[in-house]
């Protein structure tokens, strides 16, 4: 866990070795191909290379037609510009069209730091993942971030990728699967389920250590995937330790957590806590002052984890009570 | 098709014909866009008759010419030409905008010939240009087509296209503006004007040609135009009356989205035979 890498590096990395071996990827760009790491491609493959200039809503149908003809085509610019600015085009050109078009988005999350709230992108996982044909995907790691460059260029379909401009911990291994839609347990426990996303994983790892001083044991899910979810992973979950907390850096309505909820209230109804964005803007800041002031820390995640534990235990005895 | 062999009154008996099923089908439906087809009318004959290689048989053929129908509330033009071209059985028609049916409110690709699904305005240009893009880099020969409206040009993302057009240097697109002045809620010169039109795209870097729309042989000598001009994106300016060939629909918003009634269908029916 020493090296942190940033996973729009994997990604621009990747994307290059991916075009090498297919060459009908190209990327259509809006002038931010250097914060996306986008510009990789570019300076390796620049026959394959299209800005349109500061210009979203024409990089989307671009690209839409691109693919109409075969190309295999990457769109990329801050997550707020492409997901808020460009969604009508995403949801007609990409979504209803079924055009094989993959998103791929930096600076989202208040991990953006600086630059503040217009830039931090905190609903692009709830407004992407209404949208019928879209996959939503969150790497958490570089080597996550480069295996699901490949995958993206892989299967068919508009797919949506959020990469981060903080430096990420290296969770994973190279070897480890990595399946669109199938998450990753990264650490067993019985007594409750944390459900983590992107940079929330790894303080989600961090707070299950400092739950075993209250003899918690935490169950940690990589739910790289947020759609489609993986409904069998969030099942066999709740069922095994009884409550689950969801941890992400978005705002709390419709991200994540809602996705998890969705499938826990149908499926297998257990106590449940959810760390996010209290619907509330960012701010200017460095991205550990942030994540701190919004509670998306291992603290804040540990303190949910204790309420939905005790929410658990209360249940329990309520039952006993009544048989 | 060569100009010399190209029958123009054939062409205009076609017009006729499409204006007539373009209003049954619309009357049928109970909803529908008549003001926007009918002033569309030669401009879609023109190319699937005269000017796109394509073969209604073989509608995903590779090297055929692309229409991307910007406008796509037009549908019924859409619909009925491709039908008459022999897309797909002209009594489908009747299922326009009915549930299960193919023939979908806006232009979908379910129907045979339609290349993409539209009916949110500014999005066929870039489109278009994504598939010219592609087509050069695949060296393909084909071009592509795109139909827009007027009060349509109004939406920012057409100009962001615009520019990437003359940028990119794509010149196997051919933009055609149905311009017929009349928007959902008035004259366009009043709702947001476009005047000077034809500077404005000329100020983007595009070959403008400026013609009358209802005029097969200014269509033609503007559609062969195109095939010259390979320095600049290429945009045709078709003058147009909407509602044309019905006198009480011609120029009158209200019947930009309204479907005519029996009575009306046939007083139309009527002044088309005449």
């Amino acid at each position: 866990m020493s090296k942190k890498i940033p996973t729009r590096d994997g990604f621009g990395k990747e994307l290059v070795e991916v075009g090498k071996v297919n060459d009908k990827v190209v990327v259509v760009s809006a002038d931010l191909e250097d914060a996306t790491r986008a510009e990789y491609f570019r300076d390796a493959h620049p026959e394959r290379f299209f800005t349109v200039g500061i210009a979203e809503q024409d990089m989307v149908g671009t690209a839409a037609g691109l693919a109409l003809v075969g190309f295999v085509p990457f769109i990329n610019s801050f997550a707020v510009f492409m997901t808020n600015r460009a969604y009508d085009m995403l949801r007609l050109d990409l979504c209803y069209n079924n055009t094989n078009v993959k998103v791929i988005c930096s600076h989202a999350g208040v991990t953006v730091g600086p630059d503040g709230a217009t830039a931090q992108c905190l609903e692009d996982y709830a407004i992407m993942r209404v949208l019928p044909n879209m996959k939503v995907v969150c790497p958490v790691d570089d080597f996550e971030a480069r295996k699901a460059t490949r995958l993206f260029a892989e299967e068919f379909g508009p797919m949506y990728m959020r990469t981060s401009r903080a430096p990420m911990p290296v969770l994973t291994k190279e070897d480890d699967p990595f399946v669109i839609g199938k998450a990753n347990v990264m650490r067993e426990g019985k007594d409750v389920t944390i459900i983590a996303c992107g940079v929330m994983v790894s303080e989600a790892l961090a707070a299950a250590e400092m739950l075993k001083k209250d003899n918690i044991e935490a169950k940690v899910v990589n739910m790289h995937t947020i759609k489609p979810i993986d409904q069998e992973c969030i099942i066999a979950s709740a069922k095994e330790t009884g409550a689950i907390v969801t941890a992400e850096e978005h705002q709390i309505n419709g991200g994540l957590g809602s996705a998890v909820a969705e499938v826990v209230v149908k499926e297998c109804p257990v106590p449940m806590e959810m760390v996010a964005v209290a619907d509330t803007f960012g701010q200017s800041g460095s991205p550990d002052e942030l994540l701190a002031e919004y509670h998306l820390k291992d603290v804040d995640i540990a303190a949910a984890v204790r309420k939905v534990v005790k929410r658990k235990e209360g249940s329990k005895k309520e039952e006993t009570v009544n048989t | 098709m060569s100009t010399q062999n190209i029958d123009i009154e054939k062409l205009k008996l076609q017009a006729l014909q499409n204006r007539k099923d373009i209003l049954e089908t619309i009357n049928a439906a109970g909803s529908g866009h008549p003001g926007g087809s009918l002033s569309a009318v030669e401009i879609l004959l023109s190319l699937y008759s005269y000017k796109m290689n394509h073969k209604p048989d073989d509608p995903t053929w590779e090297d055929r010419d692309r229409l991307i129908v910007s406008k796509g509330h037009v549908s019924p033009v859409v619909y009925v030409t491709l039908a008459n071209a022999g897309y797909f059985p002209k009594e489908e028609l009747k299922t326009f905008r009915k549930f299960q049916s193919r023939l979908q409110g806006h232009v979908h690709t379910k129907v045979p010939g339609i290349e993409f699904n539209t009916g949110s305005l500014g999005h066929g240009l870039s489109v278009a240009n994504g598939i010219g893009l592609g087509a050069r880099m695949a060296k393909k020969n084909f071009n592509t087509y795109c139909l827009m409206g007027d009060g349509e040009i109004q939406e920012g993302s057409v100009w962001e296209a615009a520019m990437t057009s003359t940028h990119q240097k794509i010149n196997n697109v051919c933009a055609i503006v149905d311009y017929n002045k009349v928007q959902e809620n008035g004259p366009v010169s009043e709702i947001k004007g476009l005047e000077p039109l034809a500077d404005k795209w000329k100020s983007f870097g595009w070959h403008v040609e400026e013609i009358i729309g209802h005029n097969f042989k200014q269509l033609i000598a503007a559609l062969d135009k195109f095939d010259t001009v390979k320095d600049k994106p290429f945009v045709i300016i078709a003058h147009t009356i909407k509602g044309k060939g019905i006198s009480f629909m011609e120029g009158e918003k209200g019947w930009h989205g309204k479907a005519p009634n029996d009575e009306q269908l046939q007083e139309a029916l009527a002044e088309l035979n005449s």
